[in-house]
């Protein structure tokens, strides 16, 4: 069975792509909040009594920061297995909508699975705001290596920074700490900001902004999950009604 | 802890119940993806879900923060997102501006709030 040409002799090669994303990945501001929060994260984990490889291997492993954080602080606080189990299960539910959205800008409808089993671990919120604005300008064919080269350069910063917290521990002035902290709701409000493609984007972000409180005080379970599917839904269903007007 | 487990339990727990039951969202979404196109209607709606759970994470952060970011008054936190805003949005978009002027300004603010 003969497949179509997938590749123009024009493309630059896969290796090329991977170290292009690397380089992203690693000259995005995202690597700074990545540094915040595995500092933070080697820090506590320090604290807990936790091995630098296991901690190491637990950053590699999740490649999402609050699972983590759930996690080595349920497995210190001795919570039963099953509830450390559920409980980061829950945090991870926001990262389905995520691959279903970054995964059509990634591969063709014939790529086979396996392919893309880097690619969809390496999906947290930095490599899914980065991937967004850096996979267009790729031809199609080399956009997986651009982003498993992407999750590798963000994994640089996150790897060696949890090994200066886990070293820095209990040694980080407050201030310091408060600073490291407020990077994320910085970083995440403007970068979501400057890649919105259109007004659904927008509006989502801006009814995600002043619903999440809503749902916080309510305290009903999932807050961030209804966020999203509410506040996501009405921008989708508005900005629907407004393209049918003439 | 390590007392109490072994170094190898805790890989297994990791992996057994940490990384697993994580994990599992992320394939289920790379199941669910096969078929879908980038501009069809189904991923317009669930790039907005995305894209509300995330402005829900920087809600919570900046309003309900944990650690030392709690120390400073909400007032400053909601002064210094605003400040960050602002200056991202005059300076060419550039996202870093943005980080420092709203670091600068949560350090002035905490500096003049928390005596």
């Amino acid at each position: 069975m003969s497949s179509p040409a997938v590749t123009h002799p024009s493309d630059p090669p896969a290796s090329a792509a991977f170290l292009a994303g690397m380089r992203a990945g690693l000259l995005s501001v995202f690597s700074l909040v990545l540094a915040a929060t595995y500092v933070g994260i080697g820090a506590l984990s320090q604290g807990l009594g936790l091995t630098l490889w296991w901690s190491l291997t637990a950053t590699v492993l999740f490649w999402a920061a609050p699972a983590q954080v759930i996690f080595i602080a349920a497995l210190a606080g001795g919570a039963p297995l099953l509830e450390t189990a559920a409980a980061v299960s829950i945090s991870g539910v926001r990262l389905l909508p995520m691959v279903v959205a970054i995964l059509p800008l990634l591969k063709r409808p014939d790529t086979p699975l396996y392919r893309l089993l880097w690619a969809v671990h390496l999906t947290s919120i930095a490599t899914w705001i980065e991937g967004q604005r850096g996979l267009p300008q790729w031809p199609r064919e080399r956009r997986i290596a651009f982003y498993n080269g992407l999750g590798a350069g963000m994994c640089i910063p996150a790897a060696s920074c949890t090994v200066l917290g886990y070293a820095l521990a209990g040694r980080l002035p407050a201030m310091l700490g408060a600073a490291l902290l407020f990077i994320t709701p910085l970083v995440f409000l403007t970068s979501l900001v400057r890649n919105a493609r259109d007004g659904v984007d927008r509006l989502a972000l801006a009814l995600g902004l002043a619903t999440a409180p809503v749902f916080a005080v309510l305290e009903v379970g999932l807050d961030l999950v209804w966020t999203g599917v509410v506040a996501g839904t009405a921008a989708y269903a508005a900005q629907r009604w407004t393209r049918r007007q003439p | 802890m390590s007392a109490m487990h072994g170094e190898l339990w805790l890989y297994g727990a990791l992996v057994v119940a940490g990384f697993l039951p994580h994990e599992i969202w992320r394939w289920i979404g790379m199941v669910l993806s096969r078929g879908l196109d980038e501009r069809s209607e189904i991923v317009i709606w669930v790039r907005a879900v995305a894209t509300a759970i995330l402005a829900g994470v920087i809600a919570k952060l900046t309003l309900a923060p944990t650690g030392a970011l709690a120390a400073i008054p909400l007032a400053v936190r909601l002064g210094a997102i605003a400040v960050g805003f602002a200056a991202f949005l005059a300076l060419r978009r550039s996202v870093l501006a943005g980080v420092l002027a709203g670091e600068a300004a949560l350090m002035l603010g905490a500096a003049l709030a928390v005596p």
